[in-house]
């Protein structure tokens, strides 16, 4: 008997398998996707190219002065010798490692929160918390315990941008949580009371608060008090903030299913345990995307204090960028400064998907 | 085992749960109510003792100043009140026209970031990735100080036919305004337009009768071209042009649009369209690809499918965030202050706010704007969020 | 209920003390002795005037008023502590309480001196209001500026002027407004505007920031009286009077031949009777002013006449150059005068 032998296999077409069959699936499929191909290729082609030539072939990377920039491409020089300035601004040349050592030290701190391995996190992190403040202040501001004491008007540039951003992160965040279950609430004047909060903050620029902030608080405040202006500032900030993060909060709390409330309350939990146990750390781990966009926006917004005179990192090259040795440098100073801006917004987007997918268990409804 | 105390008896009213629940409610409003009492007692001796004047008199004092930019005439002599209203117009029109584009923009790169296309897919990650992770403050700068103030003086001006002009002084255009044929040229096309209404009517009373399709639109759209065609024909242009001139010092004539309003409507539309990709990518995403299998099983034309079964899933899920971020181009708007651009908070809790010296007033009015527009649009989104709703289930 | 009644209490107790807190007028002398420094309000950034140099040194001489009162106060001028403001948080922020001084080249009006509760002490320099404009426009006075675009700092009299300066001479305008004279003078350099116009000094103070000072040029005309000076807050005649009579002291030590070289001994040996009141060897009138005896000698000692701080800041000395003309001393044919110390 015959076996039956199959003959082998044809080989696919060469154009859908391999390289080439990629670029038919994915670039040509038809005459108006390769339309599109070709647009967006020569879209590529008149902006990737001269970019480079500008920020790297044509650039000047060595010099001291103004005369120094003489090729056609982007005059790093700028950056290079107002370097200090932009991070620092007008701290004292001698202490800034005071601030070199107060970042190494916050970075080096916080690393063990990121290691999956390490157990206490929590009270690591509640213990870090209370000291750091403390630690930091004496380093930066210093007056006391043999650092001299460098006030806030000479704070500038990234590093004041920094502090703004961390101080408006630590605090947005708790005060967000409490509107946020004071929103949710079962008493109706606390509810209001936080409605009204709420939507007040989330209602005005935050431009205006900042101005109001700048020039108006001392007079609600009686004779005498002051506040000092960068403080006033960060408090703006923090409640501009926290009304966000309240209403990111919210949506988390009400994705969690009443049947998670009803259980807590029948193992006996009172409200605070209730909500600190049970609830809350679900609800803020189905927000972290929420949170995390908001810690950007915070970020950013940063920005704004140079409205009310501060001199923040874009403030700092703002300036830097009308002195008159330096005339015509706008573009490479707020390239520089969007680049800044960009690594450190971007670098948190992206460890925020990865926390994501790390808490990720699975219990998507 | 210990007898348990029973809650009527010790610490009566703390462990009460409703008791505590008042002491607290009542302990809060005090505290706010003391709280805004304080910071009222305080502003109101400060003001006393320091003999500053106070109340919304100065709203009809001549304001003294001149705008480079009002959409209602003003002139000098015209009151605080009315710059008010200029500078609420310029914020609005910065508001519209940034909302606009940012939102054809941003439907674009959604789309574009679902596109079959690699090179275009990534293009579109590529853009709002760079985008909206820049402040905007910073991009209005960059527009304002490296992109326009570069540009040629109006006397180098780089123009287009000798009828629009681009250089540092913004973009100047020819300007119309309505001549005699005006009317007529705008009744003929009211005309026109009766026309198609009723055309249309009549094709689909057709089609549901018979089923026979009438081009609909392409005569529609021959009425509507021959029709107020004619009458240009008849009776000359409806408008007149004031084409703009180079003069001494600027180009005169025409519309000018500033270049403080270029740089911020662009800044603003470029960030805010980042974000409205995200949207609209997640919102089309968010319709499942069972739902479009069905209508094409319908027998649906592709067009058809979106139009009528994708896009207003999409939307539902699209519009409530797309809402938000219109909301946030208007608050954004007030960044124009850094470029001196005339919108409400440069010009009234800036401008007028020094000229007087009423911080409390002025501030106190243009947070109030600013509240009313946000609360009035949460307002219209609570409702529509309400009517989808019911839709849904 | 008794928890709530005995909260109650509490509460308002707080709010009753913090009410009474506001009320109790400070007086500002006292707040400024006891924190130690006098805060003082500046511009943010006018060479001449007050600005920060390469060190983060605050110089000008509206800076050196606030350094003149605060050595007439402690004895040592650098008890100083700056505000740099915009023109916009100026006032506000003077009163608010914020600062204690505010030395900002503002001009003394009617209506500033009055609704909004401000008192200026005296005129640190006389000024008007001018145009600074490229040279290349081929421009020689300011009637040919119809249809110009003019570039103006918010919140400021020039604002004000200007329009009443066009619409007099039925001219067109188009203003561009910024918040700071940086905005300003970067405007007029990339040629967003025709024509930046400010009090003159500033004229002559922005000129020296741009890259090519010497294309630009100041029109002859001064459209309007700008009389620059420092300014307190309404209500606290005590600390009003120590900043008037701190102007005052360096006019008269000007005028009397009083300068920081020969202060300490002309103190001493002092043989003109009037030379002797202005430096404490004959009478209390530093007493009288709630200031130490010698409280001339040392503004004079460490910040000099106002002769010495003009030319330093802003005359001869200076980059700007600017001449003496008005505030020359009224014997030197100038409007410099001050009461004199009796």
């Amino acid at each position: 008997m015959d076996t039956h032998v199959f003959k082998p296999d044809q080989p696919a077409p060469a154009l859908s398998v391999g390289p080439l069959g990629w670029l038919r699936a994915n670039l040509f499929s038809g005459w108006f996707n390769t339309l599109l191909t070709l647009l967006g290729l020569y879209l590529v082609w008149q902006i990737v190219p001269p970019l480079i030539d500008w920020a790297f072939i044509e650039a000047d990377w060595r010099g001291e002065t103004r005369a120094d920039c003489s090729r056609e491409g982007a005059c790093w020089v700028f950056v290079g010798e107002r370097f200090g300035q932009f991070m620092y601004g007008f701290y004292p040349q001698d202490q800034r490692w005071r601030v070199d050592l107060a970042v190494l030290l916050a970075v080096v701190g916080a690393a063990p929160l990121f290691v999956a391995a390490f157990r206490h996190k929590l009270r690591y992190g509640l213990a870090f918390l209370l000291v750091y403040p403390l630690l930091a202040w004496w380093l930066l501001h210093g007056g006391f315990l043999g650092l001299i004491a460098v006030p806030t008007s000479q704070w500038g540039g990234l590093m004041l941008t920094l502090v703004i951003a961390a101080v408006g992160i630590a605090g947005a965040l708790p005060l967000g949580i409490l509107l946020a279950l004071g929103r949710r609430s079962d008493l109706p004047a606390i509810k209001v009371l936080c409605v009204t909060f709420i939507e007040f903050w989330r209602g005005v620029p935050l431009i205006t608060v900042l101005f109001m902030s700048s020039v108006m608080l001392p007079l609600f405040l009686p004779e005498g008090m002051n506040l000092d202006k960068l403080l006033r500032a960060m408090l703006m900030v923090i409640l501009f903030e926290a009304a966000y993060i309240a209403e990111v909060v919210r949506g988390g709390l009400q994705a969690i299913p009443k049947g998670q409330y009803e259980a807590a309350q029948a193992m006996g939990l009172g409200y605070w345990r209730m909500m600190g146990l049970v609830v809350l750390p679900q609800a803020l781990k189905l927000v972290i995307p929420g949170i995390v966009n908001t810690f950007i926006a915070l970020f950013k917004d940063t920005s704004l204090v140079i409205i009310i005179g501060l001199f923040d990192f874009l403030n700092s090259i703002k300036r830097a960028t009308a002195d008159p040795a330096w005339l015509g440098m706008s573009t490479e100073g707020y390239v520089f400064a969007a680049v800044v801006y960009w690594i450190f917004c971007f670098g948190i987007s992206r460890y925020s998907q990865r926390l994501e997918r790390r808490l990720e268990t699975g219990h998507r409804h | 085992m210990p007898v348990a105390t029973s809650p009527g008896r010790r610490g009566s009213l703390l462990s009460d749960p409703q008791a505590r629940a008042w002491i607290f409610q009542v302990v809060a409003v005090a505290a706010v109510v003391a709280f805004g009492w304080f910071l009222f007692h305080n502003t109101q001796a400060n003001l006393q003792h320091r003999g500053i004047t106070s109340g919304f008199g100065f709203l009809d004092n001549a304001a003294g100043f001149g705008i480079t930019q009002h959409l209602i005439d003003y002139s000098e002599s015209d009151s605080y009140g009315r710059v008010f209203w200029v500078g609420l117009l310029n914020t609005l029109l910065v508001s519209v026209i940034g909302i606009i584009l940012a939102t054809v923009l941003g439907f674009v790169l959604g789309i574009a970031r679902l596109s079959s296309n690699w090179l275009i897919r990534q293009l579109a990650t590529a853009y709002i990735e760079v985008f909206r992770n820049i402040p905007p403050l910073l991009q209005i700068f960059f527009w304002y100080f490296a992109v326009i103030g570069p540009l040629p003086g109006p006397r180098d001006s780089l123009s287009l036919g000798n009828l629009i002009f681009l250089n540092n002084r913004g973009v100047q255009m020819p300007a119309p305004s309505a001549s005699e044929a005006y009317g007529p040229f705008m009744l003929a096309l009211l005309a026109a337009l009766v026309l198609v209404v009723l055309l249309s009517r009549w094709a689909r009373a057709r089609r549901l009768a018979t089923g026979e399709r009438f081009p609909v639109f392409w005569s529609s759209l021959a009425l509507v071209v021959a029709i107020p065609g004619a009458c240009v024909l008849l009776f000359g242009s409806p408008v007149n042009w004031s084409v703009p001139e180079l003069q001494r010092f600027n180009i005169r004539g025409g519309w000018v649009v500033i270049p403080e309003l270029v740089s911020i409507v662009m800044a603003l539309a470029i960030y805010t369209a980042a974000f409205i990709g995200e949207t609209v990518r997640s919102g089309i995403q968010a319709v499942s690809g069972g739902q479009t299998e069905a209508a094409a099983s319908l027998g649906l034309r592709h067009g058809q499918v979106l139009r009528l079964v994708v896009i207003p899933q999409a939307l539902r899920v699209i519009v409530p965030p797309l809402t938000s971020q219109y909301l946030n181009l208007t608050k954004n708007s007030s960044l124009a202050a850094a470029i001196g651009y005339p919108d409400m908070v440069s010009l009234f809790a800036g401008t007028v706010l020094n000229q007087t010296g009423q911080a409390i007033e002025t501030m106190a009015i243009t947070m109030s704007v600013y509240l009313a527009i946000s609360l009035s649009i949460s307002l219209l989104m609570n409702a529509y969020n309400a009517r989808i709703a019911l839709v849904e289930r | 209920m008794k928890r709530l009644k005995s909260m109650m209490a509490v509460l308002s107790a707080v709010s009753l003390l913090g009410a009474a807190g506001a009320a109790q007028a400070g007086a500002t002398l006292d707040a400024v002795k006891k924190k130690g420094f006098v805060q003082c309000g500046v511009s943010d950034g006018l060479p001449g005037f007050s600005y920060v140099d390469a060190q983060g040194k605050y110089l000008g001489i509206d800076v050196d008023v606030c350094r003149a009162v605060a050595a007439a106060v402690f004895g040592d001028a650098d008890k100083v502590k700056y505000s740099p403001l915009t023109a916009k948080e100026r006032f506000t922020a003077l009163q608010s309480g914020e600062v204690d001084v505010l030395s900002r080249n503002t001009t003394w009006t009617s209506s500033r001196d009055s609704a909004m509760g401000l008192n200026f002490t005296g005129v640190t320099y006389y000024d008007g209001q001018g145009f600074l404009v490229n040279k290349s426009l081929g421009v020689s006075s300011a009637k040919e500026l119809d249809g110009a675009t003019v570039c103006i700092q918010a919140g400021t009299t020039t604002e004000l002027n200007l329009s009443d300066y066009f619409r007099a001479n039925n001219h067109t305008y188009t203003p561009i407004t910024y918040d700071t004279s940086d905005e300003s003078a970067k405007s007029l350099e990339s040629g967003r505007c025709d024509v930046l116009t400010s009090d003159q000094s500033q004229l002559y103070a922005q000129r020296i920031k741009l890259a090519k000072p010497d294309d630009y040029v100041v029109l002859p005309e001064v459209i309007s009286k700008e009389p620059l000076g420092p300014l307190v807050r309404q209500g606290d005649e005590e600390w009003f009077d120590i900043v008037r009579w701190t102007l005052f002291a360096m006019l008269n030590a000007e005028e009397l031949g009083v300068d920081s070289k020969n202060v300490e001994q002309m103190a001493k040996a002092a043989k003109n009777p009037d030379v002797a009141r202005l430096l404490g060897a004959e009478g209390e009138y530093g007493k009288d002013l709630k200031l130490p005896r010698d409280w001339v000698v040392q503004i004079v000692k460490q910040v000099g006449n106002y002769g010495e701080v003009f030319e330093r800041n802003i005359g001869s000395g200076s980059e700007l150059k600017i001449e003496r003309g008005l505030n020359a001393l009224w014997n030197q044919g100038g409007v410099q005068y001050a009461p004199p110390v009796r």
